[in-house]
């Protein structure tokens, strides 16, 4: 057991666990935000991607104790003000979702591309990108048109705003 | 996972000593290989020292054409480098095709030498590269580093701190990518240096891991272009058989994954 300390979006949070606890487990059951997801045991599925100091991380392979210290972002952390942030807002207005439960995952992973490439993505990029996330239900047409769109969105808005 | 006692180190020094301290310890860089072996209890370390934030184990830096990345530098970072990009976009290359964006973000390079997975891309990077492996204690030779299926040349205790190599002319890496899981069926790393010597490494199909192909390196040192690997056979006997693909096609992609390489090499 140790005590463990990290910012948690936007808010410094702290917890008893094991050392062998992994950061997905404390992120639900230390901390009740149970926004992301455990779809595998193979580190193959992202449904537990999280930002861990701005970059995207899957949170079951990762072990809390290795995050100490570290700025969490996870699901829940995106909306601000009640208002969707745009890729969530984007998955929506293109039924960018069935079940949902890759979801948290693939807007997470989402956040982190656009990061990455701003306005530049295209199809096949996004694709690529999509490479550690799996989807059972959409065939992953509508994810990958919620990602352009989003990045449209925010690609236009950056530039609007530099 | 079973239990375990969690360290982080600050410096090399620091990491050394506290796995010496530790009974049956491991280092911990990236842990995307060491933590999914744990979760499914293939892996049962008393003790990780967690090797990740060592700064002098970090980052890329270049010196005329003397290259070396620390070993707790991520495939990220390998991969978005402009100064290595420059220098060997080969290399660049195929740190961004590693795994996914996540994987990439934690993964290291030290780890991934350390643990010599025979269909890990960068053991045949190192090894065409000729690179010099640097521990806590050493400098070893990559050709003496890899011995052998998850195996290397790294004593019990032993900590890559960073990897050297000198730029080549030339350099160029192909992998065909297991369809599920991204790690080379085969992959093969190239490289031609201005005096012509020419040194071929094949991943992901050796029975033993990385390996050179002479008969490779032969052909491409009279002639350096894809066309001259026409009549250069590849040997199915020591090469992996599994449910992806048998020795004889993996002999094939041998042949087709270092044509590519060089084409990809020379346009660079
Ligand atoms: C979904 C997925 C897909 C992947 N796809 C690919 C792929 O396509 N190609 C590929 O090559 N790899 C792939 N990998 C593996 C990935 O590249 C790992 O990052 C890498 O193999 C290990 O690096 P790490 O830093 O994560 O090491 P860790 O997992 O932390 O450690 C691995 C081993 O090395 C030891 N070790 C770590 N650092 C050091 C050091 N500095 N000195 C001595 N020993 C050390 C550890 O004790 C451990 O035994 C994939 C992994 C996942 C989860
Ligand atoms: S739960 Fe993390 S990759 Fe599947
Ligand atoms: S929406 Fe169901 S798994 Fe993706």
């Amino acid at each position: 057991m140790a005590k463990i300390t990290m910012t948690v979006n936007g808010r410094q949070v702290s917890g008893q666990c094991d050392d062998r606890t992994l950061l997905v487990h404390f992120i639900r059951e230390n901390l009740g935000l149970t926004g992301t997801h455990v779809g595998c045991d193979t580190s193959q599925c992202g449904t537990c991607v999280v930002h861990m100091d701005g970059k995207s991380v899957k949170s079951c392979s990762t072990l809390a104790a290795q995050a100490a210290g570290s700025d969490i972002t996870t699901i829940e952390g995106l909306a601000a003000n009640g208002e969707l942030h745009p890729v969530q807002a984007a998955f929506k207005a293109n039924h960018g979702l069935q079940c949902g439960f890759c979801t948290p995952g693939m807007v997470m992973t989402a956040v982190d591309m656009i990061r990455r490439h701003g306005g530049q993505l295209d199809e096949a990029t996004v694709r690529a990108e999509l490479e550690g996330n799996i989807c059972r239900c959409t065939g992953y047409h509508n994810i990958v048109k919620s990602i352009l769109a989003a990045a449209a969105e925010m690609g236009g808005a950056r530039v609007a705003a530099e | 996972m079973y239990e375990t006692h969690y360290h982080r180190a600050s410096s090399i020094q620091d990491a050394v000593k506290l796995r010496q301290a530790a009974g049956e310890g491991k280092y911990l860089s990236g842990g995307m290989t060491l933590i999914p072996t744990m979760k499914q209890r293939l892996a049962a370390p008393s003790d990780l020292v967690d090797v990740r934030q060592v700064p002098e184990m970090k980052g890329i830096s270049v010196s005329g054409r003397t290259v070396r990345i620390g070993a707790a530098t991520t495939h990220f970072d390998v991969a978005s480098s402009s100064e290595l990009a420059a220098l060997c976009p080969a290399i660049s290359g195929l740190a961004s095709h590693i795994g996914d964006p996540h994987v990439r973000h934690m993964g290291t390079i030290g780890g991934s030498i350390a643990n010599n997975d025979p269909a890990a891309d960068y053991p045949s990077a190192m090894l065409a590269l000729d690179a010099t492996i640097i521990t806590d204690r050493r400098e070893i030779a990559a050709g003496d580093f890899f011995t052998g299926l998850f195996e290397t040349a790294l004593e019990d205790g032993e900590l890559v701190t960073a990897v050297t190599f000198e730029a080549p002319a030339k350099a160029g890496y192909q992998k065909f990518a297991n369809p599920a899981s991204r790690y080379a069926m085969t992959g093969v790393f190239v490289v031609r240096r201005d005096n012509g010597d020419v040194r071929v490494a094949v991943t992901g199909a050796g029975s033993n891991g990385v390996f050179r192909h002479e008969g490779i390196e032969a052909a491409l040192s009279a002639q350096w272009s894809p066309d001259a690997l026409a009549n250069v056979t590849v040997d199915p006997s020591d090469l992996l058989s599994d449910i992806h693909a048998d020795a004889t096609y993996r002999a094939n992609l041998v042949k087709v994954m270092a044509k590519r390489a060089v084409a990809a090499a020379r346009a660079d």
